[in-house]
């Protein structure tokens, strides 16, 4: 299933087009036939049950996981599978030019702790990239400034509270001035009342026509910032849309089961936290 | 219900916690004298049944001291040299190159299979029958540096690996090479993690480093054997090296627990 968001003219070229991906964790079929398209500017949602593979699936779009097959094309450079695991140099340095076409933010930050919140920031595009240290430090500080973290350039990541942290990491990977960002469930390892910080940082970035692909439990920021959302079971991908028809009017049963679940133990939650009971 | 006149929980905290640390001071106070008692009482004890000959000790005291200077030196520079080998060593047992894998392994098999004086004797009596011929020193120097570095390879390995994955993950997925990776990322992190291990290795390394008295480097042990058989008098000058062989580990132990709460307490 191909995901094109029908009408959509703010949206530009393909930036992400994946094909046929398919991956096996040893005998564990876990992607089963992925095709993929994004559009530049264009938000996409990755939702679905646990163990469906939207974690599997991301990480094969950068080859921090390699596909069992198919093919993944970012900005015009295709990487395909590499079944036989040749391995070769001249492989390894295309799946690092595809990394350095893309953003990646993990539910742990993974920022580096021995490097300050500005060096985390400068250390790649600096030594990657070869941008001078002036230019680096100053695009970095517009971006912590974007993220609201001007004045922790300087601390060390221990200190930062788990929400400024994946600020920061935001931050870092937009100094790649990366095509499109990938997010793994950004918040899931949030303390609930740091989860709004980060969401809003990446509405921002979505309205402002930020390429990016996210796996999330949040139904409402999907809502609000998505072009598109994606349902995804046991591995394949089900239904492709609008925000308001996969969430709104699905039309698959299992989305349809899915989002009721979904949202009927998200009320139990919410009926837990009320004082009242 | 509590009675009127019971004092409230708060006011007694204080008085709690005051006679908790009177008890843990005297606790230390107590089993730090027992070492004063055990130790003065072995040494009256030899004095007093004349087994010890304190004029001597004046003596030769000083002469048998200058061999700290020689230990301490091999073994800094060993444990120098060791850190770079086992480096080395750790990057060729998580290397996916069979052959630098293959020598990395053989490296460690082959020193952890044999024992150190054996090592210690083959490098400065064998070697020289293939035309190597090296001073005592260097022999000794070489031959812990040798065998330090296997050990401490495989602590690198560990420390390497202790890295979290996501680290790695993270800085690949900024277009960083593995080199870099490795050189930026891991080893800045697995260094932290193996410094308490290393300040292990050199205390070990400052009681190994005698086994090299046998090439005649005169360092403590050496020192001490020269005089005490001369004189018959090993019981005076053993002490004298045990004591300062002690000394020399306690006050390099202090100093690393303190560097190691640092580094606990900081941020870098
Ligand atoms: N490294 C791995 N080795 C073996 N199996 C794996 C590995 N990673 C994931 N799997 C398996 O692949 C399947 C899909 O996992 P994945 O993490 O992609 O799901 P997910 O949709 O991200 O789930 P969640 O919402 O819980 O994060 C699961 O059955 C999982 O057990
Ligand atoms: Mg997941």
């Amino acid at each position: 299933m191909t995901v094109e968001p029908s009408e959509a003219p703010h949206l530009g070229e393909v930036i992400v087009d994946a094909r046929g991906i398919e991956k096996y964790f040893g005998r564990n079929h876990v992607l089963k036939g992925i095709d993929l398209k994004v559009r530049r500017r264009q938000a996409v949602m990755l939702i679905g049950r646990s163990g469906s593979g939207k974690t599997t699936l991301i990480r094969c779009l950068n080859f921090l996981e390699e596909p069992t097959m198919g093919s993944v094309e970012i900005d015009g450079l295709r990487v395909e599978a590499d079944p036989l695991h040749a391995n070769t140099r001249a492989r390894r340095e295309q799946i690092r030019q595809i990394r350095l076409r893309t953003g990646m933010l993990f539910q742990e930050f993974n920022l580096f702790p021995h490097m300050s919140v500005l060096a985390n920031c400068i250390e790649a595009p600096m030594r990657v990239r070869g941008v001078p240290e002036a230019e680096a430090v100053a695009t970095a500080g517009r971006l912590l400034e974007k993220v609201g973290l001007a004045d922790k350039r300087d601390e060390y990541p221990e200190r930062l509270s788990g929400g400024q942290k994946q600020r920061v990491a935001i931050a870092r990977a937009m100094c790649m001035e990366p095509k499109v960002l990938m997010f793994d469930e950004p918040t899931s390892a949030l303390d609930p009342e740091l989860v709004g910080e980060v969401l809003t940082v990446m509405e921002e970035l979505a309205h402002e026509g930020t390429t990016m692909i996210v796996v999330t439990h949040e139904m409402h920021f999907a809502r609000e910032a998505a072009d598109t959302v994606v349902y995804m079971d046991e591995g394949r991908i089900i239904e492709a849309g609008p925000p308001e028809q996969v969430l709104g009017d699905p039309e698959d049963e299992r989305t349809k089961t899915f989002l009721h679940r979904f949202l009927s133990s998200f009320a139990d939650r919410e009926h837990a936290h009320d004082p009242g009971t | 219900m509590i009675a009127a006149d019971a004092p409230k929980p708060d006011s007694i905290l204080p008085q709690v916690e005051a006679s908790r640390a009177r008890a843990d001071a005297l606790f230390r106070l107590k089993s730090a004298g027992t070492w004063l008692v055990v130790i003065g009482l072995v040494l009256v004890g030899l004095w007093a049944t004349d087994n010890i000959d304190t004029a001597f000790i004046a003596e030769w005291g000083p002469f048998i001291f200058g061999g700290a200077g020689l230990t301490i030196l091999v073994s800094v520079v060993s444990i120098f040299f060791a850190t770079i080998l086992a480096l080395i060593g750790a990057m060729g047992r998580l290397s996916r190159n069979p052959y630098l894998n293959g020598v990395a392994a053989l490296y460690v098999s082959l020193v952890r299979g044999t024992p150190l004086i054996v090592q210690i004797y083959f490098i400065y009596l064998a070697l020289p029958q293939v035309g190597i011929v090296l001073p005592a020193i260097p022999s000794g120097i070489i031959a812990l540096s040798f065998n330090y570095g296997a050990y401490m390879t495989e602590i690198f390995r560990a420390g390497i690996q202790a890295v979290p994955q996501g680290q790695r993950e993270a800085a690949e997925s900024l277009g960083m090479p593995e080199r870099l990776v490795m050189r930026r990322i891991v080893l800045p992190q697995a260094l932290r993690i193996v410094i308490p291990a290393i300040g292990n290795d050199f205390v070990a390394m400052l009681k190994d480093s005698s086994l090299v008295s046998i090439l005649a480097v005169e360092e403590l042990l050496f020192r001490s054997q020269l005089v005490g058989r001369q004189n018959f008098r090993s019981l005076e000058t053993l002490l004298i090296a045990a004591a300062i062989y002690w000394i020399l580990t306690i006050t390099f132990s202090y100093f690393q627990q303190r560097l190691e709460r640092r580094m606990a307490r900081g941020d870098r």
